[in-house]
């Protein structure tokens, strides 16, 4: 409840209890799987998209339930899940253009795959064989980041570089660019989300602040980082700011599709805050049950994304028992794809560890290098 | 040629770098229309545009956060700290994110980003103004570090270090600044940037310094030469990594070795360079290694900062002790 404890001159500012997300939630598809319509981000959807929407959530959920079932085996050191926000991050990573760049925290599992990431690279970081093994240049997505709201300052910076590069308001599709920063609502109170909300302002960077608000970071809820609704304080930096149902795939695409054409159109900023909640643990080794209700997470179950998608689906025929098997059937290869990759995935070198420090290497690293070799080939054949 | 200042040369350096290079760019506080607090930048913003000389918002983790996003579009900015005290609020970018996402990448990001910071005291400045923070970006794999010490070098190292892919930190002697003046040859070959450089020879004594303390190993040699003592002085030049083959070439000839540095002193840069030099030249040694610093206490009010700060006396007085040995 954000607005827990608010005095009444507070609600009259706010409005009433954000618990549900508040009146200013913008929705195109209730829990209930009713299309609903909005007088600003309404959209129209082909049979097409929404089936594909629908997909790539129980694709993405599948990469997720698959890598928590990994870290249980010992596979994964540890695993942030993402049940629940499936989609917040379709809806979002659908709506990118190839040449959008996302700078992601470590939870984007779901974004990454609609940039076309293969989830089994998402799982080295987590394995700790190396700290994320995609190109980001291949993609456009960039490595996880694992300090609290780095990234969002390396997102505004990249958007300064696209707008000197004269990829924004050029008209040309192929060509104007947007940023995306993803954050948590934990990370809205990190100085580095506020400056690059600053710079972003300042500068009218081509930058969509896109921020998962979950409710929890690890065990502390939104009432420990804000007194307002996330998506009233991109105001006080001077560009919009809009809340999206999160748990709403079509809702999440309309509202991140239009932040992202005002960005490549050259109109700066927006902050986007995606209302949805953790299904799960923080990660695979934090305890939920210490710190929330589960009164809570019984009433978001209500709310699940995949669900409501189905129901609207099914009651419009829109999708068979042969498709939504289909879909099933890819789930499992994904699946398999996920175990055996994982299992496979190769453990560096001890001397691996000196590659990369620097482009032009040092001879005091050299050295330490050569010298660790030496000792190391040392023990070869000493049984 | 010109007779030039520290300034001047970091000045028209930038200037060249500028005008070779699109792609690289100025960012910092008060760095455009001002010139910046210390007039490095003057002129640039006039000459280049507000695109490439971008006065930025009063934010120092912003600044080099979003100089990182810059070079990972491929640009290549010089990000200014107006003043060592503050650039704390950038540490976290700069240790965790400008020195690492090389190595994480595996080296498709690529960080070449300059980070130049006015430093050291000397200049009657009130608290923040005058530290030495060197050591703890020497301490980070993944950054370069060096110090500027004389105009000249101030013209061709910051070229250099605008060209190096990898991410260097800048340390400019603040107290230098307009100083000295030295006659600059805009067609000479420069040494190389992550060089040191015997800059007075000797026999009897290795004094070995860096950015401002350069300054007063020299006058500490021209005095010890009038009481018939010989002192080899060193400028370091780069911090990290070290160039470590002149000081030993010169501690095996003349067996004493002074280190003087105005960062504090316990677990500074001497305490490396001490330990370095007794792993290489043990026998060749007539004395251990003797720190001349800063005390180790925050930088103290500028009245008494002249009792702080490493001067000729207290590197004589070292020599000397280097000789009861
Ligand atoms: C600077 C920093 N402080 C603390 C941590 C430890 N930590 C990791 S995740 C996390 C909570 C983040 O919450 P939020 O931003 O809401 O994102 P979410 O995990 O909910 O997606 C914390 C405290 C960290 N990684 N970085």
């Amino acid at each position: 409840m954000t607005n827990a404890g608010f005095g009444p001159d507070l609600v009259e500012v706010f409005g009433p209890s954000q618990s549900a997300g508040g009146p200013e939630l913008v929705q195109l598809l209730t829990p209930e799987g009713e299309r609903v319509h909005h007088n600003q981000f309404d959209k129209d959807f082909t049979a097409e998209e929404l089936r594909g929407f629908y997909r790539d959530m129980i694709l993405t959920r599948r990469i997720d339930t698959e890598a928590t079932a990994l870290q249980r085996h010992g596979e994964l050191g540890i695993w942030a899940q993402l049940l629940g926000q499936e989609a917040a991050q379709i809806g979002c990573g659908r709506a990118l253009r190839h040449q959008d760049y996302v700078f992601p925290t470590y939870r984007e599992h779901g974004v990454a795959y609609c940039k076309g990431v293969d989830p089994l690279k998402l799982l080295g970081l987590f394995r700790g064989v190396d700290h994320g093994s995609w190109d980001p240049a291949d993609n456009n997505f960039g490595l996880y980041t694992i300090v609290i709201g780095a990234q969002a300052l390396h997102a505004t910076g990249y958007a300064m570089g696209v707008q000197r590069d004269g990829a924004v308001g050029t008209g040309d599709p192929e060509r104007d660019t947007a940023v995306v920063a993803h954050f948590g609502d934990g990370a809205s109170s990190q100085g580095d989300v506020n400056e690059a909300f600053i710079f972003a302002a300042s500068y009218n960077a081509p930058v969509v602040f896109f921020c998962q608000n979950n409710q929890w970071a690890i065990s502390e809820p939104i009432e420990r980082q804000s007194r307002i609704p996330l998506y009233q304080r991109a105001l006080g930096f001077g560009f919009p700011g809009v809340r999206v149902d999160g748990n709403d795939v079509l809702a999440t695409y309309a509202v991140t599709q239009a932040a992202l054409q005002r960005a490549r159109d050259g109109q700066g900023p927006t902050l986007v805050e995606a209302y949805t909640y953790r299904m799960g643990a923080h990660t695979t080794t934090d305890d939920p049950t210490r710190y929330r209700l589960n009164d809570d997470v019984e009433n978001w179950k209500l709310k699940d994304p995949i669900a409501r998608l189905e129901v609207y689906l099914r009651r419009n025929g829109l999708v068979d028992d042969e498709f939504i098997a289909e879909v099933k059937a890819e789930a499992d290869e994904l699946g398999h794809h996920l175990r055996e990759g994982c299992k496979a995935l190769p453990d560096p070198q001890p001397m691996d560890m000196f590659d990369h420090v620097y482009e032009e290497e040092p001879q005091e690293l050299r050295e330490q290098r050569e010298g660790f070799a030496a000792y190391l080939e040392s023990f070869e054949g000493a049984h | 040629m010109s007779k030039i200042t520290l300034a001047k040369g970091l000045n028209m350096g930038l200037r060249k770098a500028m005008e070779d290079d699109p792609k690289v760019l100025v960012m910092g506080e008060d760095v455009g229309k001002l010139g910046g607090v210390f007039r490095i930048t003057d002129g640039l913003q006039k000459d280049f545009g507000e695109d490439r000389v971008i006065d930025s918002p009063l934010a120092e983790s912003g600044i080099v956060g979003t100089a990182i996003g810059m070079c990972l579009r491929g640009y290549r900015p010089v990000v200014e700290i107006q003043f060592d005290g503050f650039v704390y609020p950038a540490y976290d970018q700069i240790v965790c994110q400008v020195a690492k996402m090389h190595y994480r990448s595996k080296g498709r990001y690529k960080i070449p980003m300059v980070i130049r910071i006015p430093f050291g005291g000397g200049i009657g400045a009130v608290e923040h103004h005058s530290e030495s923070p060197e050591a703890q970006f020497a301490h980070t794999p993944g950054l370069k570090v060096v110090a500027c010490s004389n105009p000249i070098d101030g013209y061709w190292m910051i070229q250099q270090a605008i060209a190096s892919d990898d991410p260097v930190i800048f340390l400019e002697p603040k107290r230098q600044y307009h100083a000295d003046k030295a006659e600059l040859d805009e067609d000479a070959t420069p040494d190389p940037l992550f060089s040191s450089r015997v800059v007075r020879q000797g026999t009897d004594a290795t004094v070995l310094a860096y950015g401002p303390t350069v300054k007063t190993a020299l006058s500490a040699a021209e005095a010890a030469a009038t009481e018939g003592r010989s002192l080899e002085v060193i400028d370091l030049r780069t911090l990290s990594p070290l160039d470590m083959d002149p000081v030993y070439d010169s501690v095996r000839r003349t067996g004493r070795v002074v280190v003087t540095h105005e960062a504090h002193v316990n677990l500074g840069l001497g305490s490396e360079l001490a330990a370095r030099i007794t792993e290489n030249c043990f026998y060749s040694m007539e004395a251990p290694v003797l720190r001349v610093g800063g005390m180790d206490t925050p930088y103290p009010a500028s009245r008494i900062e002249e009792d702080y700060l490493p001067d000729l006396d207290r590197v004589l007085d070292a020599v000397d002790r280097a000789f009861d040995y």
